[in-house]
């Protein structure tokens, strides 16, 4: 029998990548969150998680920082994403490249940069931690936010401005009923883009020396205590956390047929 | 860039206006700068007699169907129709009843919930134009809004958009570069070319009495012809005396222009027939059209299309006539390549070097310029002088001169070095047996060749006139 190649079996390697490492990673971690440690199925470790003020207090903290930063990487990157697509010279792509450019920078180093630049700022960085927190979170993520902004505004045509313009609607009101809503699902990728990862990033507190908690690092020091169970209750967490932001996100790009820009789909 | 140089155009309430022209020659501007959407440089714009050049898009009653109908895609088509109604703050239930109304005449009752993306092109085309209609625009304006549409379906809104035009009264001003579009559907028809007007007329005007040759070539086909007057009423052109209706004085250089389907054709069999026959050709090629007939037929001077009813076979030997009001007759344009530049230095013997624009010439004789000019001998001290017949002496320097030479007297060359000024063809035109060339240089002067060779449209080309061509003449 002749062999035939069909364009499927290039899905292999990531088919077995897939179901080693992500698949069956999560059926250990489920097995792990919802079972104590004689192998019965328990949900005790939920509620002790919930049950703690202190782990509750880590939660909160987690999405405190992180809803912080991403209104902050927002409130920056959205101006200078429409001033960037509006630019139509070839300067634009230079200027995107100058936002984008630090992520090809190691992160370590990066981030012990900033830490250099507050220290010389501020004297001691212990004085101000969730200042200095955010700093940290809002410089690493930003371009994460930029670039899909960037990709949403610049894909917009000129003619809804003009059609907009054209209608009655004054600079502000194009803005607001024609340029924004259809920049949502670049708004709504960027917010998953930095959201997430933002709760769980704990190498930034480590650096910039906040000793409080995030959910990242909680799930650091249960894993390296060989706490298995109660550092896989947080990973579930944070797992529905993600499944809900993922159903919103959707709900809110539903309907633009040509507007996919979302990553989390 | 200046596209649009020096336009002035009246339009009356109500017209129904089409801006025809080639792409890039400036309608889509014209119609932008009417909307608000682009600024002129200089010159005004005045509705109803008020100036509205300085009021941005949103100030003006104008509105705008786009050419790719710029629905919004996040809103249904209620919200986009009630989009300008929205923000004039009209009441919910004033909305509801226009847009339920706006939709009737677009004949999409119903649609109001639909999302832009479910419908089709020309469904989404109808949108657009409710969208804007619903704002009571005191003028209405649509670039090129039927070119994305098949051809069915254009013809289908051609009609509709003139029943619209006819129930809601208002202006429209209509972008397009189908001709056929501009005459079926307007009023009144601004032709245009390179932003300038060619002609502004209704349709009938335009198709039968063009102004020029560039309105007779874009117009439909035409069989354009060069030729002189050779009595009163008598035009010679493609090698016969024709009885035309138009008058000019004898020896005046004309262009005829002569639509195939105004152009007779027969067989040669009867003595009657070969009485008639005012030309005579063989038949080179003869197309069925679905309609009529295309037949190109080769005089020993010209070639001739021809459009009617009769099938003939190539090879086939036969007889044209064409009746006197059917040749149109438009006199030759004098003013063309006329270029100014000026006197720039002279030398006994070496003969004057004039600087142009585009290019300079050299070793001009003073005679060419200065009738009658004297020169100094070269070995004498003034050999830079230039006397009159009357030994007064000429003063040269920095005077304006202006350079003319003939469009036949011109040839193209692909070679950049070849002629005296470089430039790319932009339009042309065939004549009877040869081609009329436009050439703009880079500094945006027009040089305008006849050549017998068929260059394309965009082509780089240099112009080569033999210096003896050249004729000058001094500007006071």
């Amino acid at each position: 029998m002749k062999y035939a190649f069909s364009r499927k079996q290039l899905a292999i390697p990531y088919a077995v990548f897939l179901v080693l490492f992500v698949i069956l990673p999560l059926f250990v971690v489920l097995s792990y969150a919802f079972t104590n440690g004689d192998g019965q199925i328990s949900f005790r470790n939920f509620v002790a998680f919930f049950g703690s003020s202190k782990t509750v207090g880590t939660l909160l903290y987690s999405v405190v920082i992180a809803v912080i930063t991403t209104c902050l990487c927002l409130l920056i990157a959205y101006p200078t994403a429409y001033i960037l697509a509006k630019t139509k010279m070839k300067s634009g792509d230079a200027l995107l490249m100058l936002f984008v450019l630090p992520m090809w920078i190691n992160f370590t180093l990066r981030i012990t940069a900033l830490k250099e630049i507050l220290t010389l700022l501020e004297g001691n960085l212990a004085l101000h931690p969730f200042l200095n927190t955010i700093v940290g979170m809002v410089y690493d993520f930003l371009p994460f936010m930029i670039l899909p902004l960037y990709n949403a505004l610049a894909k917009l045509d000129d003619s809804y401005r003009e059609a907009a313009q054209d209608l009655g609607a004054s600079k502000r009101h194009v803005f607001l009923r024609v340029i924004l809503p259809l920049s949502v699902p670049g708004i709504v990728s960027g917010v998953t883009m930095v959201l997430l990862p933002s709760m769980t990033n704990y190498v930034v507190l480590d650096m910039v020396y906040n000793s409080t908690y995030i959910m990242g690092s909680l799930i650091g020091s249960y894993f390296s205590s060989y706490d298995w169970h109660n550092g896989s209750v947080i990973s579930i967490i944070l797992l529905v956390i993600i499944g809900i932001i993922t159903v919103i996100s959707n709900r809110f790009t539903e309907g633009e047929s040509d507007g996919k820009v979302s990553v989390l789909r | 860039m200046t596209v649009i140089e020096d336009l002035s155009l009246e339009i009356k309430k109500g017209e129904f206006v089409t801006l025809l022209g080639p792409s890039g020659c400036g309608k889509t501007t014209i119609l932008r700068m009417i909307g608000g959407f682009e600024k002129p440089t200089s010159g005004e714009h005045l509705l109803d007699g008020k100036d509205i050049s300085a009021l941005p898009p949103n100030e003006r009653p104008i509105n705008t169907v786009f050419q790719k109908y710029a629905l919004f895609p996040h809103l249904n088509v209620y919200d986009n129709i009630a989009f300008g109604l929205k923000l004039k703050g009209m009441d919910k239930k004033t909305q509801d009843e226009k847009v339920k109304k706006v939709l009737e005449m677009v004949d999409l009752e119903g649609f109001e919930k639909r999302s832009i993306s479910t419908l089709s092109g020309g469904q989404q085309q109808r949108i657009a134009i409710a969208r804007a209609i619903v704002n009571e625009p005191e003028v209405l304006l649509l670039d090129e809004s039927l070119s994305a549409l098949d051809y069915k379906m254009r013809k289908e809104m051609q009609i509709e958009l003139k029943e619209m035009h006819r129930k809601l009264g208002i202006t429209f001003i209509f972008v397009t570069h189908d001709q056929e579009e501009a005459l079926t559907m307007s009023d009144k028809v601004v032709v245009m070319s390179d932003g300038d007007i060619q002609q502004v007329g209704t349709p009938e005007d335009i198709y039968n009495e063009p102004a020029n040759l560039f309105v007779a070539d874009f117009i439909g086909a035409s069989n354009i012809f060069k030729g002189k007057m050779v009595g009163e009423k008598q035009v010679e052109f493609g090698g016969a005396v024709f009885t035309c209706v138009d008058d000019y004085a004898v020896d005046t250089v004309i262009d005829a222009v002569v639509r195939p389907e105004d152009v007779e054709i027969m067989g040669l069999g009867s003595g009657q027939e070969k009485s008639k026959a005012q030309l005579e050709g063989e038949v080179i090629a003869c197309d069925f059209k679905g309609i009529f007939y295309v037949t190109a037929v080769k005089t020993d001077k010209a070639e001739i299309e021809v459009h009617n009813l009769k099938s003939f076979k190539s090879g086939d030997w036969v007889g044209l006539y064409i009746a006197p009001d059917s040749i149109h007759i438009i006199p030759y344009d004098t003013s063309i390549n006329h270029y100014e530049g000026v006197l720039e230095s002279y030398h006994a013997g070496l003969g004057f070097q004039i600087r142009f624009e585009d290019f300079t010439l050299d070793h001009v004789a003073p005679q060419r310029i200065f009738a009658g000019a004297v020169e100094t001998p070269e070995d004498t001290v003034d050999r830079d002088n230039l006397f009159d017949a009357d030994g007064q002496k000429i003063e040269w320097e920095g005077r304006k001169v202006v350079a003319s030479f003939k469009p036949e007297d011109a040839v193209l060359s692909d070679d950049a070095e070849a002629g005296f000024v470089a430039g790319e063809i932009f339009n042309f035109i065939f004549m009877d047996d040869y081609y009329r060339y436009r050439v703009r240089s880079e500094s945006e002067e027009d040089y305008i060749v006849n050549d017998a060779y068929l260059w394309n449209h965009g082509d780089h080309v240099s112009v080569n006139v033999p210096p003896k061509k050249f004729v000058f003449e001094v500007k006071d």
